[in-house]
């Protein structure tokens, strides 16, 4: 592969997984929201692949299949079943921010990204770790997502997006963090999902709907 | 010994949890939680005596446990061993209340060993991506252990606890990714091993570094339970069975800090103090004027005990920027001091919430005159916590004061002692009101109450003596003390 080809490939990835963050911000529809992670999964499988043609790595390569195989198989089909059980109600319907406000945070997180990963992509500068700062974008748009969104599942994908965003930064800064501690690492996030999953049905069963404004009876 | 020795901590509870899974809950193994807690002590002990010599490595440099991870398996075995003790007696308690059946005592004890098995894996991860794994994977275990009665509020806990530290270890995971970006590009290429890591910590580059241990200590912090995001931490412990309780808030957050202790080591090497220092310090404080305020009007006891486990975690991450031998020493000896006081009284609080059916801290009056022994336990118990001499609390809480004085934080630590002294006057004000008094009256309130088991109450008592008794000699105790604070402070 050539230089500007794995360059224009990398970055067509990256922005596949930006893209589709913001996505996820401004749409309400949870099933949207759900294939719209899905897609960003496969971009982000996509981008280990890439750097996997890259370096010639069938290890890398087996990896970037494993993750198009959870982040965009499994994991949104685990929420999807989720939200099937959640009944009619399907919309992301008070999010505490609204959508423009949103996407203009998303505007300024990038930019905050862009500030605090320069030391990042000095250290080795290089196409891959010039990306780093979109994974980084991603990162804190997860986290807004969670902290703003009121419905359970729509916090599950903030989560998700975090964790999507880690894994991007993960790969693109060396490939990977060791094949067993990869493995560790998305079985965790897995079970997690599976244990919140699990706890959305409990949620629904003795609250009614997984709103997460219903969650008042603990506080001080 | 074999190195395959060190696999024992990890390895006895997982068969433990087997047995459980196999046979389910019934009077023959109900002992065998307590019989594998009490497996992981002496073994922990085995160990730490083994690696006095020096570190020990096992399966293919998996684990390395050296003489800090030695003594955080001794504080695991010791707080899991008066947990287990006092299971019994309270799953018994609660299947006769009807509040859980068989079934649920046998998943509970299968999550709990399983809870143990990965907190012993923790301590002995050579490296920080097994260390990571291992504390997410206590995650999710007790998440079902704190939803377990399946009541609004303990779904609701439970929800909270997963997503609010599931987040925070995502950091740290972020954390330990650049950690390892910045380690592949030393000379050395060091991988996430703390060895290597601290033997190439001065080439790591600052820029990197310093966003990673930032990650590092805010993400591992969030476990266990320093402010800002400590939001989970009163509402999972309040919710979760009463030994869960007791484990969670007496080793499970220790555990969590242990990782930022280690991390403290290659940051110290690579930026200097000053840096991690900062941030501790603002943790520190945040986290106790947060526990000093939400103590003050506490209406819940179990929440109240929850806010205490946040101050003396507080307290830690104080010892932690101070640094320095003595200030090390007296965080682990603290560690140990509050896992065992914090788990009689969460075990105490349990047995009264079962008694009298509310965690109203009003509505629990003259509990001396109804159950002398529990309210003692409970007494006791709270004066250990707020640092009465004999119990060793003091001593710990002294030497880390006398180590802030010494370096230079006696502002810091002036204002933390302040803050620490309005805790204890509410703790002792709240447990008073519970303690003495004359019992409540009314309908209902004649029953007889139910005696404290023997298994139970001897495990609280040693408990305390225990305290007590580390807090008037450290005896061996105190070399292991001296070699874990010596690898905290880089000198070894």
């Amino acid at each position: 592969m050539s230089d500007t080809t794995y360059t224009q490939l990398l970055d067509l990835a990256c922005g596949g997984l930006l893209l589709t963050a913001v996505l996820v911000l401004w749409r309400r529809e949870l099933a949207v929201i759900i294939r719209v992670f899905a897609l960003q999964g496969v971009a982000l499988a996509a981008l280990v692949g890439v750097l996997a043609a890259r370096e010639s790595s069938v290890e890398l390569g087996a990896v970037a299949v494993g993750l198009l195989v959870l982040r965009a198989g499994v994991l949104p089909w685990l929420l999807y079943r989720a939200l099937v059980g959640a009944g009619p109600a399907l919309r992301e319907t008070r999010p505490l921010v609204n959508v423009a406000a949103s996407l203009l945070a998303a505007a300024v997180l990038a930019l905050l990204a862009y500030a605090v990963a320069q030391p990042l992509v000095a250290l080795a500068p290089a196409p891959a770790t010039h990306a780093v700062p979109v994974g980084l974008t991603v990162v804190l748009i997860g986290f807004f997502v969670l902290v703003t969104r009121r419905r359970a599942l729509s916090q599950l994908v903030g989560f998700l997006l975090l964790d999507n965003g880690i894994t991007a930064i993960g790969f693109l800064t060396t490939s990977g963090i060791g094949l067993l501690v990869e493995l560790g690492v998305s079985l965790d996030v897995l079970l997690a999902v599976l244990v919140l999953q699990i706890l959305t049905t409990r949620m629904r069963e003795t609250f009614g709907e997984a709103d997460l404004d219903e969650l008042r009876e603990l506080h001080d | 010994m074999t190195t395959l020795f060190l696999l024992v901590p990890v390895a006895l509870p997982v068969l433990g949890a087997l047995v459980y899974l196999v046979f389910g809950w019934r009077p023959a193994t109900a002992w065998v939680s307590a019989a594998s807690a009490a497996g992981v002590l002496a073994a922990a002990i085995l160990i730490a005596v083994e690696v006095a010599a020096g570190p020990r490595t096992a399966i293919a440099g998996l684990l390395r446990v050296d003489a800090l991870s030695a003594f955080m398996l001794i504080v695991i075995g010791a707080v899991a061993l008066l947990a287990t003790a006092a299971t019994p007696a309270h799953l018994r308690a609660e299947i006769d209340a009807g509040r859980a059946t068989a079934r649920t005592a046998a998943r509970h004890s299968v999550l709990v060993q399983l809870f143990l098995a990965a907190m012993a894996l923790a301590v002995s991860a050579a490296d920080l991506g097994v260390l990571w794994i291992a504390v997410e994977a206590t995650t999710i275990v007790t998440a079902f252990l704190v939803g377990q009665r399946r009541t609004r509020s303990a779904v609701e806990a439970a929800w909270k606890y997963v997503v609010i530290c599931s987040t925070g270890i995502a950091l740290a995971l972020l954390g330990t990714i650049l950690l390892n970006y910045a380690a592949q590009h030393t000379p050395a290429t060091a991988g996430l091993d703390w060895a290597g890591l601290v033997a190439s910590a001065h080439t790591l580059d600052p820029g990197v570094t310093r966003i990673a241990v930032a990650l590092l200590v805010i993400g591992f912090g969030t476990k266990a339970g320093l402010a800002p995001l400590h939001a989970w931490l009163p509402d999972a412990h309040s919710q979760a069975p009463a030994p869960v309780s007791a484990l969670m808030s007496g080793v499970l957050l220790s555990v969590a800090f242990y990782a930022v202790l280690r991390v403290k080591v290659i940051a110290d090497a690579a930026l200097g103090t000053g840096f991690t220092r900062i941030l501790l310090v603002i943790m520190a404080l945040a986290s106790l004027l947060l526990a000093a305020s939400l103590l003050l009007a506490q209406r819940d006891y179990k929440r109240m005990l929850a806010y205490s486990s946040i101050e003396h975690m507080g307290l830690l991450a104080l010892a932690a920027a101070v640094g320095g031998p003595l200030a090390m020493a007296a965080a682990l000896l603290h560690v140990l001091g509050h896992g065992l006081a914090k788990g009689v009284l969460f075990l105490s609080a349990g047995r009264i919430l079962q008694t009298t059916g509310t965690s109203r801290i009003e509505r629990v009056r003259g509990l001396a005159a109804r159950q002398p022994l529990l309210a003692g336990c409970v007494g006791f118990g709270v004066l250990a916590l707020i640092g009465l001499p004999p119990f060793s609390v003091f001593a710990s809480e002294l030497g880390i004061a006398r180590a802030g004085f010494a370096s230079g934080l006696g502002p810091v630590t002036a204002a933390a002692l302040l803050v620490v002294l309005v805790i204890a006057a509410a703790l002792i004000a709240h447990t008073s009101r519970m303690l003495l008094g004359s019992p409540p009256e009314g309908p209902g309130a004649a029953t007889a109450v139910p005696r404290l088991p023997v298994t139970a109450g001897t495990a609280l008592v040693a408990g305390l003596v225990v305290c007590a008794a580390i807090g008037v000699s450290a005896g061996p105790l105190s070399a292991l003390l001296h070699l874990a604070a010596e690898i905290l402070t880089g000198t070894r």
